[in-house]
């Protein structure tokens, strides 16, 4: 710790001589700094791009925790990570994948594109928008800091009790899991709000909910599904927390607690979240698939319908994860049948995509290729879906590799795949640049054939009687072969994201400007510049349709009709509140795990209520940017 | 090349699905596509309903798609502008109900199936095995016969077995992929499950939930027997077996100083398997070979062998005393 704070002081030392030293105005330079002005965003673009990063970042750190997974599982008997090490890989790998990696990514899309979609200036609430990326950040470094203080979770993503209970986790590892997700979670929720509130209270005149883009609409779709699936993980993140730190009993079955019902809790959160990480990639597919077939999505009524039907029943299923903790025949008859009903609107979303192709230009960009490849992969993941649908049959699959297969083919085939369909898609409007289309396609195709060598085999492992989360197995049994073959596959989705990697990172040297609407694309975000301005649209555009873009271009229009005369358009200031607030609930968290005292959480939480405070008090109301400024801030975003 | 990739798709899932259910890869011993009992065959005839079911789903998705892909590419030179239809009724009412109908399909037998494996009656031709699940062992006990033993799971052929499952510690999973699907062995609940063995042979069985360091290491032996075999293993197991020579007299003694505690059950805190029988034991610690050097090897080295393992390393007696007690152990037979 000392060494760490000498490197702070002496960090700090440098930066001052570096920037002037003491002859220049300290406080000045912070608020012209780039790093400031990003701390302090409130802009949903900008916001989208923090979150989108961050999702990029926890990625690569997911992808290296599960190819360090693979390595171990390439022979029989491996000993180079084994018992706990592996556990912590394996929960951090879920963790971090699902909560850390897939989520902010969906919200980084979301912030960026949904706000233009409906033709707003920005979300309905700003301040909120930044509160919840730093409420989520700072989770996310807490649910980290495990690796380098104490020990990391290691009773798997779903962190069951009572192996998270202090007696048989006795270590931190599992009260960074509680403390970093019950902190993200309240950014989630707070997010969640938002988009809802946006969605029905900002659209353009004009844009009825029955014209809103496909994407918008999952957004709703999610949205809400976040608003009702969040409280039952944070209450039982609350129980397990008052379990371990506070001595409580919820969980544990000797003082008459049951281990059941965190089971229920997580999981009545846990279904739905798979929904809410793969709607907006249904989303995300609408748009690209109409977009490069020139054509307008085939059946748009009954998808909207589809995505509203899934989230409901999203909400009815949760017990098919509990098939085995013998709730007996009737309830999982009953969940079974239900889960089976969600293969009907998913399916009418497929056959939806293929109509739309169906009669149109296809135009095999890579956005496409990645939308291309995810119908095929998603169709096995949601047919497998099905299979384990089914309570006699999911006995045998149930915690076996067969799972794991099932859920990489939905999560990854499904989600991943959807928002690199997205990320090419966008990137233009979120940086002005367009991504390399042959490095995108050298990604597209060794991730999507590494994809499948890698879990492909992983159906067989678990029907061949592999469980899941084992550090080994035992050679001669059949199980050498497949493994093996699922490690080599890995290798294509590691070059896969390398040849991303290196995209993003040629795109930001490139020079080269793209138009407002590169891809001949058919909704709102396309009319204005790339990277919008500041306040997005100078004037609020009048919908006249779905696809707004596309009748105005049809009509032979340059640019939308405006709903309203040019003037000064108000803006929300920039602001640290935030970054404190969440920094404060992070020194809260910090000093929780650190048990011994609670003086640090204490601390934190008073931090926490002086900085609300302070918020409750802010009378800054904005600003307003005068029309002649118009052409000065059209610059747009720095990327 | 769009289209290739489909066909190629379509291909690997029939040939691989073709040959896994023809049963020639996996091992016999805990394979869910080899079943030896009821149970694991109704598992498997929904696992083959449904799959043939998705199959054809699957064909005609990637039929649609292959056509698609290759009737409406983009073609050099050409500008199309497609005809931007909306929907139709009639096409979509018929992509809705013919997936109704197929889940109705599955449905029936699944609901069946459902109620028939969670049926434990028992009857004159069964019998009851109480299953309890620790950190990272299985304890056995046969309440009818007044047997008790860990690790080896021995069941007639024929019979139905109705396991009653309790947890003590964490939650475990009970899972032999050739005799049936799993079952969770949750600590406060009593779970109960029917299985049975149609043939003699081992089968191997695990544990399927995450319960720690050690729990790709929980791994079990059933060994199904022909009634005649059985009853002799029964027999075996109810006849004490005394201590006959000088060195197994000094095992003895070391085992009462060093390990009755806990694998006597008279320590509270730590509970061990019986070894009452241990000289029977095809494994030890349900993962190593039955034999000598193992046995010490096990002992010197516990949680190296199983991570996570509550026995602690036993590497303080001398060898001779090793020996001896290693002697005792063999001969618990």
């Amino acid at each position: 710790m000392g060494t760490l704070l000498v490197l702070i002081v002496f960090a700090l030392f440098l930066v001052a001589i570096f920037t002037g030293g003491y002859n220049k105005d300290l406080k000045g330079l912070l608020e012209k700094s780039t790093v400031w002005d990003w701390l302090t965003t409130v802009d949903h673009k900008k916001i989208g791009i923090l979150y989108f990063f961050s999702g990029i970042f926890y990625f690569v750190v997911g992808g290296i925790e599960a190819l360090l997974i693979r390595m171990q599982l390439v022979v029989p008997q491996n000993d180079f990570i084994v018992g706990d090490t592996y556990n912590e890989l394996m929960t951090m790998h879920g963790t971090t994948m699902i909560f850390l990696a897939a989520m902010p990514l969906i919200f980084g899309l979301m912030n960026v594109v949904v706000p233009l979609q409906i033709g707003a200036r920005d979300v309905a609430f700003p301040f909120l928008n930044a509160l919840g990326f730093w409420l989520f950040t700072f989770g996310a470094i807490l649910v980290n800091l495990g690796w380098f203080f104490g020990n990391a979770p290691d009773a798997g993503w779903t962190s069951y009790v009572s192996l998270a209970l202090n007696e048989y986790s006795p270590g931190p590892g599992i009260d960074y899991y509680v403390l970093g997700l019950q902190i993200t979670g309240i950014g989630t929720m707070i997010s969640a709000i938002n988009f809802l509130v946006t969605i029905i209270n900002m659209r353009a005149p004009g844009m009825s909910f029955l014209r809103m883009p496909l994407f918008t609409w999952t957004t709703f779709a999610t949205s809400a599904l976040l608003l009702f699936a969040m409280p039952p993980l944070a209450v039982g993140l609350l129980l397990l927390m008052f379990d371990r730190l506070f001595g409580a009993n919820f969980f544990d079955y000797t003082m008459g607690g049951s281990s059941i019902i965190w089971q229920h809790l997580f999981w009545i959160f846990g279904h739905p979240e798979v929904y809410i990480v793969i709607l907006p990639a249904f989303g995300i597919m609408s748009e690209v698939i109409s977009t490069f077939s020139k054509k307008r999505l085939y059946g748009y009524t009954s998808m909207v319908f589809a995505s509203v039907l899934i989230s409901f029943l999203g909400f009815m299923v949760w017990v098919h994860h509990m098939f085995t903790v013998g709730l007996g025949p009737v309830s999982n008859s009953i969940f079974a049948v239900a889960t089976m009903t969600i293969a009907v609107p998913t399916g009418i979303k497929v056959f939806n995509w293929l109509f739309t192709m169906w009669g149109g230009e296809i135009r095999f960009t890579t956005a496409m290729l990645f939308a291309l490849g995810f119908i095929p992969t998603f169709v096995i993941g949601g047919m497998t879906g099905v299979m384990v649908a089914l309570p006699p049959a999911d006995f045998q699959y149930q915690d076996s590799y067969f799972l794991v297969a099932h859920f990489h083919y939905t999560l990854v085939g499904g989600v991943v795949m959807g928002l690199f369909a997205g990320a090419y898609y966008w990137w233009p409007k979120m940086f002005g640049k367009l991504l390399n289309e042959t490095l995108g396609k050298i990604h597209f195709w060794s991730f999507l054939i590494g994809f499948h060598l890698t879990f492909f085999p992983q159906h067989f492992l678990g029907l061949f009687g592999m469980p899941r989360r084992v550090f080994t197995y035992q050679p001669n049994v059949g199980l050498e072969n497949l493994n093996l073959i699922s490690t080599i596959g890995t290798i294509g989705m590691a070059i896969g994201v390398l040849a991303f990697a290196a995209n993003v990172v040629l795109s930001f040297v490139k020079k080269e400007k793209v138009p407002n609407d590169p891809w001949n694309a058919r909704s709102l975000e396309w009319t204005i510049p790339s990277p919008p301005p500041a306040y997005n649209f100078v004037q609020t555009p009048l919908i006249r349709g779905y696809d707004a873009w596309w009748i105005e271009k049809q009509a032979g229009n340059k640019s939308m009709k405006p709903a309203e005369p040019i003037g000064p358009i108000h803006m929300p200031s920039s602001t640290f509140v935030p970054f404190l607030m969440s920094l404060s609930l992070f020194i809260a968290g910090l000093g929780f795990i650190a048990r011994e005292n609670f003086a640090a959480g204490i601390l934190g939480l008073i931090m926490f209520f002086i900085t609300m405070f302070v918020r409750s008090f802010d009378r800054n109301h904005g600003c307003h940017i005068e029309p002649e400024e118009f052409d000065q801030a059209n610059k747009g975003v720095k990327a | 090349m769009v289209s290739r990739k489909g066909i190629r798709h379509f291909l690997t899932v029939f040939v691989l699905a073709a040959l896994a259910l023809s049963g020639c890869a996996g091992n016999e011993s805990l394979n869910v596509l080899a079943p030896s009992g009821t149970s694991a065959e109704k598992s498997l005839d929904l696992i083959k309903l449904s799959l043939f079911i998705m199959m054809g789903v699957f064909a005609v998705v990637i039929s649609i798609y292959i056509y698609v892909l290759i009737r409406y590419r983009k073609r050099k030179g050409k500008d199309v502008m497609p005809k931007q239809v909306h929907g139709n009724t009639i096409v979509e009412i018929i992509w809705t109900s013919i997936p109704i109908i197929l889940i109705t399909i599955l449905a029936i037998p699944t609901v069946k199936y459902t109620f028939d494996m969670a049926n434990t009656r028992a009857s004159e031709d069964s019998i009851t095995i109480k299953v309890t699940g620790y950190q990272y062992w299985w304890e056995f006990e046969y309440p009818d016969l007044g047997i008790k033993t860990s690790q080896e799971l021995h069941i007639p052929v024929g019979k139905q077995v109705n396991f009653i499952l309790e947890g003590k510690d964490v939650i475990h999973s009970f899972w032999i992929p050739a005799l049936g699907g799993k079952m969770d062995v949750i600590p406060g609940r009593t779970n109960t499950m029917p299985l049975d063995a149609k043939k003699p042979g081992v089968y191997q069985g695990k544990c399927a939930e995450l319960c720690g360091a050690g729990h790709a290491l929980m791994d079990f032996k059933v060994v199904a027997q022909e009634e005649e075999d059985f009853n002799k293993w029964v027999a075996q197991m109810q006849k004490p077996s005394p201590v006959q020579t000088a060195s197994q007299k000094q095992g003895e003694e070391l085992y009462r100083q060093n390990c009755l505690g806990c694998h006597a059950g008279t320590n509270p805190n730590v509970q061990g398997p019986d070894l009452t029988k241990f000289g029977t034991r095809t494994t030890i610690a349900g993962i190593l070979e039955n034999n000598e050097k193992n046995l010490k090897m096990w002992m010197m080295h516990t949680t190296d062998v199983k991570p996570g393992s509550l026995m602690p390393k036993i590497d303080y007696l001398q060898p001779q005393e090793m020996e001896a007690l290693v002697d005792y152990l063999m001969s618990r037979k």
